[in-house]
């Protein structure tokens, strides 16, 4: 019986196929070569798109999980509300506001830091480790440091500097709520020193690609260290600093940890991942909080359409 | 060095009585060199008071640790007070309070198998959009990073009905699914940038001396992408073990991982920074150990393989 089932592929393989078979000879090829492929897909797909749909079909149903006996199809009226609602409106303010500072602020410290360190100096290597730091710390481990061992006025690093500052003049030091008196600048604050090594990273390997030979031959040729960095290093690094602002921004748009953990919402910082956690978690109003999603989801799409291209020329690129 | 190379330039030297225009420009970058090497210093100066400036809150949050309570909360900041690991054995439930160690496991767990799970789910994808490429293997790309870009808010509220309805809330389980889903698209990224460096040459000497597919893994694939796929693993684990919004929302008690540990922690109204900085530091020092020994890698891994 084992004979008989071997038999016949060791036939077929040996042989050419039929004129009848090619076509599905080479759509079997063409499964061999995708089936490593399905797993991956298959399992992306359905958790990751799958819940999207349900969250969509769910931003037209009136539902507010409280009034079980309350649910209907709303048309739009979720809609309405997300942009009607003062503090929805607020919360798409601030995630813009949020994500265009500390992108905006970390790439340009993560450029100036990324240009010293493209120099050689004692303990360069040491110095570059030691810049990875704050991004290796756990988020909520970070805003919770930021919070409580730096904003805090009565015993914060920032406060205590102030004290031992002042207090070398003999004068009282001013002792600011750093929090309370600029919320939205106390986590962005927080986050852009996570996201500084982030941005330094990718600027510093994009400057390590230089072609050095170039800029040599135009130092020889007399160029200025401002000429060379204007008109050759930041046209190289164009598509770096696009790459590392878009990635950051994908990531900061999405930001809860920082927010929930400094200042919990509060004090106009509520981003837009808050508030609708807020009105999942707080208010039980899922067709308010799928909306909100959807509206999230299309600000990403606008930026995430940016994002894929710079992606895509750079892999061009390296199949050239 | 001038006295013992005799260039062509000195031999013409008594000839003109004034210096040659090449000489001056030697000595021209000799002084540029000059200049250039202070500045270079002071450069080197600001690098190293940048990069302390940076670290300083990390090291302040270590010395805090290190300190009783009543020493971390002075103002100003008694930074040379007697050094004790209370904190620790504080945050580890010495005294009173929750134990972290089951948020800590349910992390562990949470983070390794899942970074198992992608990695076995990835390399595989990534040798069919490499190595023997489907024919839209780009679109494909494409998708798994546009993924990545849809907020994971969005999807949380059918998530957390559908794991209620299939009794999975609460479950570490369904934080390995999840944070599989979250990392797959990165690691797919990751793998196909390090596998597409591997010389095509040796592979087809590899099939031509009949290697299957897994004998190609195990002997080819592996062995040289090998510090590629270990990276990619780390950032994995680093992703999973960081993530708060889907652990705050679908564990509550038995599932509870360490981020969410965390900020259920400070509630005490007691002095408690010095046990919050412990915390932060036992919690942070896996990620800490696996960014510091991904560091090569980090970059091409962040970019998603864009950047080498």
């Amino acid at each position: 019986m084992t004979t008989a089932v071997q038999a016949p592929p060791r036939a077929t393989v040996g042989r050419p196929a039929p004129r009848k078979d090619s076509k599905a000879l080479e759509r079997a090829a063409g499964w061999a070569r995708r089936a490593p492929l399905l797993p991956a897909l298959i399992f992306i797909v359905l958790v990751t798109q799958l819940p999207f749909v349900v969250t969509i079909i769910i931003s037209f149903i009136n539902w507010n999980s409280l009034y079980p006996n309350d649910v209907y199809f709303g048309w739009l009226s979720n809609y309405v509300n997300v942009f009607t609602d003062a503090s929805m409106r607020n919360s798409v303010f601030t995630t813009i506001i949020l994500t265009v500072v500390v992108v905006v602020v970390s790439a340009v410290l993560g450029l100036l830091i990324a240009l010293l360190l493209d120099r050689r100096f004692f303990g360069r290597g040491f110095v570059r480790t030691i810049l990875i730091a704050p991004f290796l710390i756990v988020p909520v481990a970070a805003a919770l440091l930021w919070k409580h061992a730096l904003f805090n006025p009565e015993y914060g690093l920032f406060n205590g500097v102030l004290t031992w500052f002042f207090g070398l003049f003999g004068a009282t030091a001013p002792q600011p709520d750093w929090i309370s008196d600029n919320p939205l600048v106390a986590v962005e604050a927080a986050l852009i020193w996570q996201w500084t090594p982030f941005m330094m990273l990718i600027l510093l390997a994009g400057l390590q690609s230089r072609p050095l030979d170039v800029i040599e031959a135009a130092r020889v040729d007399g160029a200025s260290t401002w000429q060379v960095f204007r008109y050759m290093t930041l046209p190289h690094l164009r598509r770096y600093i696009e790459l590392a602002a878009l990635l950051g921004s994908i990531y900061i748009v999405q930001n809860f940890d920082a927010v929930f953990t400094i200042t919990s919402g509060g004090l106009g910082t509520a981003n837009l991942p808050y508030t609708i956690y807020q009105q999942f978690f707080q208010a039980h109003d899922y067709g308010a909080a799928s909306a909100a999603g959807v509206v999230v989801v299309i600000g990403s799409i606008a930026i995430a359409t940016f994002a894929l291209r710079t992606v895509s020329t750079l892999l061009k690129e390296e199949n050239r | 060095m001038t006295t013992t190379a005799p260039p062509v330039p000195t031999k013409r030297m008594p000839l003109t009585a004034f210096p040659s225009p090449k000489e001056l420009a030697r000595a021209k970058r000799a002084r540029d060199r000059q200049s250039r090497t202070k500045r270079g210093m002071l450069l080197g100066l600001l690098a190293w008071i940048v990069g302390l400036l940076f670290v300083s809150p990390v090291l302040w949050m270590l010395l805090t640790s290190l300190h009783s309570e009543t020493n971390a909360a002075t103002n100003p900041p008694s930074l040379f007070a007697p050094l004790t690991l209370d904190a620790y054995a504080n945050f580890f439930g010495a005294n009173s309070g929750a134990s972290p160690w089951p948020a800590l496991i349910n992390s562990a767990m949470a983070s390794v198998f899942s970074t198992a799970i992608v990695l076995a789910l990835a390399l595989p994808a990534a040798y069919a959009l490499s190595i023997r490429p489907i024919k839209k293997w780009s679109d494909v790309m494409f998708f798994f990073l546009s993924t990545k870009m849809l907020p994971v808010v969005a999807g949380l509220l059918p998530i957390y009905l559908i794991a209620r309805a299939t009794g999975l809330l609460d479950s570490v389980l369904l934080l390995i699914i999840l944070y599989t889903s979250m990392n797959l698209p990165i690691a797919v990224w990751m793998m196909r940038s390090f596998l597409s460096e591997i010389p095509v040459e040796i592979l087809e000497a590899a099939s031509i001396d009949g290697a299957n597919l897994f004998t190609i893994f195990r002997r080819v694939i592996i062995p040289i992408s090998g510090p590629g796929i270990a990276s990619t693993a780390l950032i994995c684990f680093i992703f999973s073990w960081n993530e708060l919004l889907f652990a705050s929302v679908l564990t509550s008690t038995q599932a509870i991982t360490a981020p969410v540990f965390l900020t259920g922690f400070v509630t005490s109204q007691g002095l408690f920074l010095a046990k919050v900085c412990a915390a932060a530091i036992a919690v942070s020092f896996p990620v800490l150990v696996a960014g510091f020994a991904a560091q090569d890698k980090l970059v091409q891994g962040l970019s998603l393989g864009a950047v080498k």
